[in-house]
């Protein structure tokens, strides 16, 4: 009878290295070359007057720093986004984490109920932008949040088009609401069934009363773990916030001034047609800077990377 | 089904593959067949039926060269914008442009020796946005212009003559403004982005002067802008469209009774409409001003980085210079476009009754271009402040100011050497 051979023999210890760099080094090529090379050629090129060039030859210094920092439009996009995430953070994980409790309750056709909400999750953003936008709150009066004013009596809104009171942001803030509260759902869920149940038994023999003083004192603190990766995941997607924007508010002329964030701000001046590529990519590096800062803040409040007691 | 690590492996690696051959941009490297070298053409997508056939056929009817038509969906100003950074742009190229920093950074080819003889019969007022330190960069292909229709028996139950004034045009919107039916369409942002330097015009100044200064450094500006916040004020204005001002549907479906649009709407328009509509400029402001439309045209250029300079600009003389069927059928059998020759637009017959022989007149009396030096960046901070004043009510007088002062610092970029 032969014998099974060792595992380390079969794999040959020695070709360790060379099995490495076969699985890791073409994920790794890829790094360099779509992401790191892009990036220091971006504050390369930041440091030029690149006008539809990217091998510039004008030497500017801190210039375009200095006018992006002075430029309204760039720190309007920034408070733009501040607004967006001081909003969007918040109202996605309350809604998630509600969506989970209710689901988590539910004792028949909770699979059902789990699908529903997670579909949206499925959809592109693009699309939801362009349902939102077309037939949900559209300007006219056949539009479908304007036939439900319509029954009540009241004058139908242009959504996209009024800045006061800045109705855009319904829109906006909807749109995402809808689409990604479903996935924020599924980690609490997950979150919640690791909850040993016999924590609920001993703070029920204890006289815990249910409902808010069971979740502020068991629930809530048990699910720290997935608060945290919850909150940094939406703070990451929020700081990406383009598609839904461009989508709901691009038209062939161009972006309006208002709902504007960074991302939509700096792609129509690098890459649309003013290709103003030096400034745009000290815009870039700008908003690279801020989001490190608030990531490295982040991760101190909630104490990530530190070692467990 | 459970996936293998094998099969998973497997089907990223044939992913790898297909993904590999995505980068054939239609440009070849040496010659191939009988027909001399390959060039690749690319034009943005039109929306008129038969207007992709019609470039690909006269591609195919050039002997030459092996001609390779490519018809670009979705945003093609950014798609060449970017494609003419690398080797592997295309040769020859519609464009609406070409800009400023595209000339000036030697993207594009000089096609002046082309237009020999040639040059006094293109339109004037399209050619000068082409023509810089003088010389001249791309070949208007067809005139395009935006103009407002007007719908003629709303007007005439509303008691309403088509308004000769921008007063007369808030008043007449106003007046046509009922609960279903919205008096004027700009697009769906109150205007800023379709009407763009259209009112300056109006009220008789420009966006940038022919020596090159701000042109709208006057208290007539604010004035033609506040207007177009009054429209927005009274609500007399539609927004929220499903399709935008580009498209006519907006007007043919009764949701308004004046909209924004352009010339190739017209046969979409009488299709739907009849003889129940006219056409206007953007009327005057003010004692000083004259009704206004922007007429402008797409450009064939060749890109400075191609193998083949001289074979492209030979292909671009045959098609838009010598080739006048070509342009005639381009300008008048998809949708509705005034060709550039002036000798040609003088042959059309379908430009010669009713609303499009208005416009043609129109283009010639009232139209303006904009200018090469509005640069994008200036276009830009103008359209913001714009878009400011008609939607948050913001004082055009110091929005305006401060547009000048961008607008002074980019045209001091561009005197600059380059």
């Amino acid at each position: 009878m032969r014998r099974a051979p060792k595992p380390g023999k079969a794999l040959g210890t020695q070709h360790r290295t060379l099995w490495f760099w076969v699985f890791v080094g073409p994920f790794f090529l890829g790094l360099v070359l779509f992401t790191y090379v892009p990036l220091a050629w971006s504050v390369y090129l930041s440091f030029f007057d690149a006008h539809n060039t990217v091998s510039p030859t004008d030497f500017v210094g801190l210039d375009n720093y200095a006018s992006m920092l002075r430029n309204e439009a760039f720190t309007d996009s920034l408070v733009t986004f501040a607004v967006f995430s001081a909003f969007i953070v918040p109202a996605t994980f309350v809604l998630s984490l509600a969506l989970a409790l209710m689901v988590n309750r539910v004792r028949r056709a909770r699979a059902f109920f789990r699908s529903v909400f997670f579909l949206p999750a499925a959809c592109s953003y693009v699309v939801a932008a362009l349902i939102w936008k077309l037939s949900i709150f559209n300007g006219v009066r056949f539009g479908l949040a304007n036939t439900v004013l319509g029954w009540f009596g009241a004058d139908q809104i242009a959504w996209l088009s009024t800045t006061q009171p800045p109705w855009y942001w319904l829109v906006i803030v909807t749109v995402r609401l809808w689409l990604q509260a479903g996935f924020y759902m599924i980690l609490f869920l997950a979150g919640l069934q690791r909850i040993s149940p016999t924590l609920y038994e001993a703070a029920a023999v204890d006289g815990a009363r249910p409902g808010w003083q069971v979740l502020r004192h068991i629930t809530l603190p048990q699910l720290r773990a997935t608060s945290v990766a919850v909150t940094l995941l939406l703070v990451i997607n929020a700081f990406q916030a383009f598609d839904e924007f461009y989508a709901l508010l691009s038209d062939s002329q161009g972006y309006p001034p208002y709902a504007r964030p960074p991302l939509v701000y700096l792609y129509y001046t690098a890459l649309g047609q003013e290709q103003n590529l030096g400034f745009g990519s000290a815009g870039a590096v700008i908003l690279a800077l801020v989001i490190a800062v608030v990531t490295v803040g982040q991760a101190r409040w909630f104490g990530l990377g530190r070692k467990e007691d | 089904m459970t996936i293998s690590r094998r099969t998973l492996l497997g089907t990223g690696a044939a992913l790898g593959l297909l993904t590999a051959c995505g980068s054939n941009t239609g440009r070849g490297g040496g010659d191939s067949g009988g027909k001399g070298p390959r060039l690749a053409q690319w034009y943005h997508q039109y929306g008129e039926a038969g207007a992709e056939q019609a470039v690909k056929r006269y591609a195919a009817a050039y002997e030459k060269a092996d001609v390779q038509v490519q018809w670009r969906p979705g945003n093609y100003d950014e798609q060449t914008a970017a494609a003419l950074l690398t080797d592997s742009g295309p040769d020859v190229f519609e464009v609406n442009g070409p800009s400023l920093d595209q000339i000036r950074k030697g993207q594009v080819v000089d096609l002046t020796g082309l237009f020999d003889g040639v040059r006094d019969d293109f339109n004037p007022v399209v050619l000068a946005p082409k023509t810089y330190d003088g010389k001249i960069w791309a070949i208007p292909q067809v005139v395009d212009m935006h103009l407002l229709y007007y719908r003629k028996s709303l007007l005439d139950d509303a008691g309403v003559e088509p308004p000769r004034s921008l007063e007369a045009l808030v008043d007449a919107a106003k007046a046509l403004t009922t609960k279903k039916v919205k008096g004027l369409f700009l697009g769906n942002d109150g205007g800023a982005g379709a009407l763009g330097a259209t009112p300056l015009y109006a009220a008789g100044l420009s966006s940038v002067t022919e020596d090159g200064e701000v042109g709208f450094d006057d208290p007539a500006a604010a004035r033609a802008l506040g207007r177009l916040r009054q429209l927005y004020a009274d609500r007399s204005l539609l927004l929220g469209a499903p399709s935008d001002w580009s498209d006519p549907s907006a007007f043919t479906q009764e949701l308004t009774a004046m909209q924004w649009c352009g010339l190739w709407a017209l046969p979409a328009v009488r299709e739907a409409l009849g003889d129940d509509f006219g056409v206007l400029a953007l009327p005057a402001e003010g004692p000083d001003g004259r009704p206004a439309l922007p007429v402008g045209a797409y450009g064939a250029a060749v890109n400075a980085r191609s193998d083949h300079k001289k074979e492209a600009k030979d292909f671009l003389k045959w098609l838009w210079i010598d080739g006048t069927e070509h342009q005639e059928d381009f300008a008048l059998s998809y949708g509705f476009h005034i060709p550039a020759r002036l000798s040609l637009a003088k042959k059309a017959d379908e430009l010669t009754e009713g609303p499009a022989a208005d416009a043609v007149r129109y283009s010639t009396e009232y139209g303006y271009a904009e200018p090469l030096l509005w640069t994008p960046a200036s276009r830009t901070a103008y359209q913001d402040a714009l878009s400011r004043i008609i939607k948050s009510g913001a004082n055009p007088e110091s929005e305006l100011k401060s547009v000048v002062r961008e607008v002074r610092a980019e045209l001091d970029r561009t005197r600059k050497k380059p």
